[in-house]
C-alpha cells in the first residue's frame, strides 16, 4: 500500500482467487444484475485509480509542462529514465532501501521467532505486541521528524556513540554523503521490524509442534530444524513480510521527503520523491510519468517472484 | 536449564532489545519536547523544570484545533463510504454469482501493488479538471478509491467464511439478496468491518502525499500533511517541533491502544488469509 504502512496484507496475486471459492458454491444463478453489488466500488476504483493509471502511461509518451501544448516524444522519456546515470542512481537507491526495509527486519524477525518457537502467549507477548506495533500506526511523517532529531548533531545517536568512546565518528548522519542513505534505510528497518517480528511469531505458533518433536528425535541440528521445519512452515508469513516491506521500500516517499528531500546531493533521492519533484517543481510531467510507470513495473518485477515462491498452493 | 529454555530466554532477550530500539526515539523526542523553548537540547536529558506548557503552545501555533476538525471531516468523508462500498463488493464477490467474479477480484487486488506516487500526477490534473483542487474532496475521493483494493479483499475474505446456507435459509424465508445482506450478513460482518474501519482511519489520518499535492492550505489537510507544513515553518525550533509531532501522532497511538486486540489480531491473521 505504497507509503502508508500498516501491513497492507497482500493476497496472492497468483492463485489467490481460487483457494476459497472452491469450497462452496454461491447461491443463485449467475446474473448480470448482480454486478450492481460491485458497481460502486468498481466505479470509484476505475475513475480514481485505473483512469489515472492509463493517463500516467499516456503522459509518459509526451513532453508537457502541465499547462501548454504537449508534444509527443515516444519513448524518449523512458530512454532518459533508463540511461541517465542520475535517474538510474535514483532507482538504485530504492533497491538499496530494500536491504534495510526488508532484509534486516525479516532476518531479525526470523531469528526472534526461531528462538521463541512454540512459546505460549503470555503477558510478555501482549506487551511486546503493543510496543512493537507502534511504529506501524504513527504517521511516517512523524517517524521522519523523530528520526531527524535522533540523527542530528546533538541527537541521541551521537550522544550514545560519544558515551561508548566512539566520539570520533559522530556526525550529522542524514547530512553526510556516505551515511545519509543507510541512515534513511535504518528508519525503514525501525518501522518494519515490529510488523515482521509479530507476523513471524504468530506464524511459528501455528506450526505443528510434532514436526519439531520429530526433527529432535531424528537428531536434527538447530540449523537443520530451522531450514527444514521453520522456514517451510513460515513460507506464507515470510511472503507477506517481504511483499509488504518491499513495496514500502521501493515506493518510499514520506520518510525521505521529511528527513532529506533526497539530499545531500542526490544521495537519498528515491523514485517517489523524484516523481513529486519532476511533476510539481520542475513541471516535467512526461518525465515524471515515465518514472511513475518504471516504479510500477519495478514493484511488480520485485513482488511477483516472491508471490510465486511463497504462495504456491500448499493445502 | 535445558537448551529449550535457554533458547526461549535468548528469544525474550532479543524481543526486549527490539522493544527498547522501538521506544528510544520516542523517549528522546518526549524529553526534548519538555525542554525550555529556544534552547538547544541534546539527545536525552530530563529537564530540571519540564515545560509541559510547550504542548499547549504547539497546539496553538500549529493550529491543531482546526486541524483536528479538518482531519475528522476527511475521515468522515472517506471511511463510511469506503466501508459500505467494500462490504457490498465483498459480499457480491463471495456470496453471489457475480459474472466474472474472479477477474473482477484480480483487478481489485492488482491495485494493492500500485504505489500512490505513480498515480499522483494524473490525479492532480484530474482534480484540476473537476475543479476540486484545494478542497478536501481532492483528498477524499481518491482515498476512497485507493482503499478499494484492500477493502474489497478484506471484506470478500470475511464473507467467504460465512456459510452459504445462511443465505439459502434467508432465501427460503423470502428474503432477497439485499434483505439477507442487511439483516443477516451485515450484523455478522461487524467485527470485520470494525477492524477495517480502524485501518482505514489510520491510513487516512496518516496520508501525506495526497494532502500536500492536492491542498495548498495546511488547515484543510490531514494531520500528517499539516505536520509537513509545520516542520517547514518551525523546523529550527526543535522543542516546539517535538511537542507538535507528539501531539499529531498521539491520536493514532490512542486509537491503536484502545482497539489493539481487534487490530493486531485481525491484522496478523488477515495478512496471511489470502
Amino acid at each position: 500500500m505504497s507509503s502508508s504502512v500498516v501491513a497492507a496484507p497482500v493476497p496472492s496475486l497468483v492463485d489467490g482467487a481460487g483457494a476459497a471459492t472452491r469450497r462452496r458454491r454461491p447461491v443463485g444463478r449467475r446474473r448480470w444484475g448482480q454486478l450492481i453489488w460491485v458497481a460502486p466500488a468498481l466505479a470509484v476504483y476505475a475513475f480514481f485509480v485505473l483512469r489515472p493509471l492509463i493517463t500516467s502511461v499516456q503522459y509518459s509518451l509526451y513532453e508537457w509542462n502541465g499547462i501548454g501544448v504537449a508534444t509527443f516524444v515516444g519513448g524518449a522519456n523512458y530512454v532518459e529514465v533508463l540511461t541517465d546515470p542520475e535517474q538510474l542512481g535514483i532507482i538504485a537507491n530504492a533497491v538499496v532501501l530494500v536491504l534495510f526495509f526488508t532484509v534486516i527486519p525479516v532476518a531479525l524477525g526470523l531469528l526472534a521467532a526461531a528462538l521463541m518457537h512454540g512459546l505460549p502467549s503470555g503477558s510478555f507477548t501482549t506487551v511486546s505486541r503493543s510496543v512493537l506495533f507502534i511504529p506501524q500506526v504513527i504517521p511516517l511523517v512523524a517517524a521522519g521528524i523523530v528520526w531527524d532529531w535522533v540523527y542530528s548533531t546533538n541527537g541521541i545517536a551521537n550522544q550514545l556513540l560519544s558515551a561508548v568512546g566512539l566520539g570520533g565518528i559522530t556526525r550529522p548522519w542524514l547530512a553526510d554523503f556516505d551515511t545519509a542513505l543507510p541512515a534513511v534505510g535504518l528508519i525503514g528497518s525501525w518501522v518494519q521490524l515490529g510488523l515482521c517480528t509479530l507476523l513471524l511469531l504468530t506464524g511459528i505458533a501455528k506450526i505443528d509442534p510434532s514436526l519439531y518433536e520429530a526433527a529432535r528425535l531424528d537428531g536434527a541440528s538447530r540449523l537443520q530444524v530451522f531450514r527444514h521445519v521453520t522456514l517451510p512452515g513460515l513460507r506464507r508469513e515470510i511472503g507477506v513480510c517481504v511483499t509488504v516491506t518491499m513495496i514500502a521500500a521501493l515506493a518510499s516517499f514520506d520518510i525521505v521527503y521529511i528527513t532529506t528531500q533526497g539530499g545531500p546531493g542526490n544521495q537519498t533521492m528515491v523514485p517517489g520523491v523524484e516523481i513529486y519533484r519532476l511533476a510539481f517543481s520542475e513541471r516535467e510531467v512526461g518525465q515524471a510519468s515515465a518514472m511513475a510507470v518504471v516504479l510500477m513495473v519495478l514493484v511488480l518485477v520485485a513482488i511477483l517472484p516472491v508471490q510465486r515462491l511463497t504462495q504456491r498452493s500448499d493445502q | 536449564m535445558n537448551a529449550r529454555t535457554r533458547s526461549t530466554l535468548a528469544g525474550r532477550g532479543l524481543l526486549v532489545l527490539f522493544m527498547i530500539a522501538t521506544l528510544v526515539p520516542f523517549v528522546t523526542i518526549f524529553s526534548t519536547a519538555l525542554q525550555p523553548q529556544g534552547s538547544i537540547p541534546t539527545g536525552v536529558s530530563w529537564p530540571d523544570d519540564p515545560q509541559w506548557h510547550n504542548f499547549v503552545d504547539a497546539f496553538r501555533v500549529a493550529n491543531l484545533g482546526p486541524l483536528l476538525g479538518s482531519s475528522l471531516l476527511i475521515v468522515l468523508g472517506v471511511v463510511p463510504v469506503a466501508l459500505l462500498f467494500a462490504a457490498l463488493a465483498g459480499y457480491g464477490l463471495a456470496q453471489l454469482k457475480v459474472p466474472f467474479a474472479g477477474a473482477l477480484f484480480l483487478v481489485f487486488v492488482a491495485g494493492l501493488t500500485i504505489p500512490f506516487e505513480s498515480l499522483i500526477t494524473p490525479l492532480y490534473y484530474q482534480m484540476q479538471e473537476l475543479g476540486l483542487l484545494g478542497s478536501r474532496w481532492a483528498i477524499i475521493l481518491p482515498l476512497i478509491a485507493l482503499f478499494m483494493p484492500f477493502g474489497v479483499f478484506w471484506m470478500r475474505a470475511h464473507f467467504q467464511t460465512v456459510p452459504v446456507e445462511l443465505s439459502e435459509a434467508a432465501a427460503l424465508d423470502g428474503a432477497g439478496p439485499w434483505g439477507a445482506f442487511r439483516r443477516i450478513h451485515l450484523p455478522l460482518a461487524v467485527p470485520a468491518l470494525s477492524s477495517l474501519a480502524i485501518l482505514l482511519f489510520l491510513w487516512t489520518w496518516n496520508q501525506f502525499i495526497l494532502a500536500i499535492v492536492m491542498v495548498d492550505d495546511p488547515l484543510k489537510r490531514t494531520m500528517a500533511g499539516a505536520l509537513g507544513a509545520f516542520q517547514g515553518r518551525y523546523g529550527t525550533d526543535i522543542v516546539l517541533l517535538s511537542a507538535g509531532a507528539l501531539l499529531i501522532m498521539a491520536p493514532t497511538i490512542v486509537v491503536f491502544l484502545v482497539f489493539q486486540r481487534q487490530f493486531s489480531q485481525a491484522l496478523l491473521q488477515g495478512a496471511v488469509k489470502g
